[in-house]
């Protein structure tokens, strides 16, 4: 059980970049070292993973602590995953208190603003081809985009509005 | 201060319950909730916290929970100590929704992917949460982040070349991107 703990603590602390970037690190740890689920497990996993809500990873740390050792295993591997971020940015925020007014952070900031930005422009072109937009649904991510941009509706509502309209257009209204 | 802690865990409660399509997607939806919404912390310090999630190690979701929780409760004026508390309470609210859904999914894992109604579902939302991250992007390109163009044009045509280089060596050159928030950093340190 303290091994599921280690295991996903491990996988927590050495992925920088997200999600996606962890999917190598969990395979070999996971699969090839502790045997807890096998490569075609670990597709299907990482797909439902990704459909559902919540975070990536740690919908896949829930996933096999569950199956290894029910609740609790499955509460050791969330609390791994998620421990070494909640320490490291605890630790960065306080000392970020202190530094907030140096000049030369403040400039370290101002510079990567706009990388920042570009860095959460740029998967919305990979996305797109990887969700299937085509000339005849492209309005639904205008659509969405402009009514969070420009009208400050919430996101929430607009994930249920999709949702619920997929969900009656494929059961009452297609063919 | 207790209500604060309750809108913190209810923000990332639902955060944590509609938040499709990954730690970007999930990105908008703390911004809008919390920047736009609840004006815990302004549109620049957001960002800030952004690229310091991206270039930490774990997910994107649980660093920027973390970071929000703490900012949210320092920037009302309580204590910083208090500011642990916030964390933990948006750090746990986010994870709890997926936690009790993974649960009963694992249970029904393979009937439940193939079956028709949960994928015309995911028909309407993969392409919403398309916009979703295109109106985060949107949202960022503001003042605070770029400068004024007749005000400081300095900052503003410097900012506007960041983002251009920044998008550019994630795009096509598949840089690395704390490689880039680094060098993009190091750059503002020299030219403003």
């Amino acid at each position: 059980m303290f091994d599921l703990f280690r295991t996903f603590l491990q996988i927590g602390l050495f992925t920088i970049g997200g999600g996606y970037a962890m999917i190598p690190l969990i395979e070999q740890k996971v699969v090839d070292e502790k045997h807890w689920v096998d490569h075609d497990e670990l597709v299907d996993l990482i797909a439902v993973a990704q459909s559902c809500p919540g975070i990536f990873a740690v919908n896949i740390s829930i996933f096999i602590g569950y199956k290894q050792r029910g609740v609790w295993g499955a509460f050791l591997s969330t609390l791994g995953a998620c421990l070494p971020s909640f320490l490291i940015i605890l630790l960065i925020a306080f000392a970020f208190m202190q530094f907030r007014e140096n000049p030369w952070v403040e400039k370290f900031f101002k510079g990567l603003r706009p990388a920042v930005v570009a860095l959460i422009a740029s998967p919305v072109f990979r996305m797109a081809k990887s969700s299937h937009i085509n000339r005849y649904n492209i309005w639904i991510p205008i659509l969405s985009a402009f009514a969070i941009w420009l009208i400050g509706v919430s996101p929430i509502y607009i994930i249920l509005i999709a949702g619920i309209s997929g969900y009656a257009y494929g059961q009452y209204l297609k063919d | 201060m207790v209500v604060l802690l309750l809108k913190l865990f209810w923000t990332f409660f639902l955060i944590g319950l509609f938040g499709f399509g990954g730690g970007y997607a999930m990105i908008s939806m703390i911004q809008t909730e919390v920047v736009t919404h609840q004006h815990w912390m302004t549109m620049g310090q957001f960002t800030d916290i952004v690229a310091v999630s991206q270039s930490t190690p774990g997910p994107i979701g649980i660093n920027s929970a973390t970071y929000v929780g703490y900012t949210a409760i320092v920037n009302a004026g309580y204590d910083p100590l208090w500011g642990i508390l916030g964390s933990f309470i948006a750090t746990f609210s986010v994870v709890f929704p997926s936690f009790v859904l993974m649960l009963i999914i694992s249970k029904f894992l393979m009937k439940y992917k193939t079956h028709s109604a949960v994928e015309n579902t995911f028909q309407g939302l993969r392409p919403a949460v398309v916009g979703l991250l295109a109106a985060a992007a949107l949202l960022l390109m503001n003042e605070e982040n770029f400068g004024n163009i007749s005000e400081t044009p300095w900052q503003f045509w410097i900012s506007i070349g960041l983002f251009s280089f920044a998008l550019i060596a994630h795009r096509i050159y598949k840089t690395n991107p704390i490689a880039i928030i680094l060098l993009c950093g190091l750059t503002g340190m020299l030219l403003f």
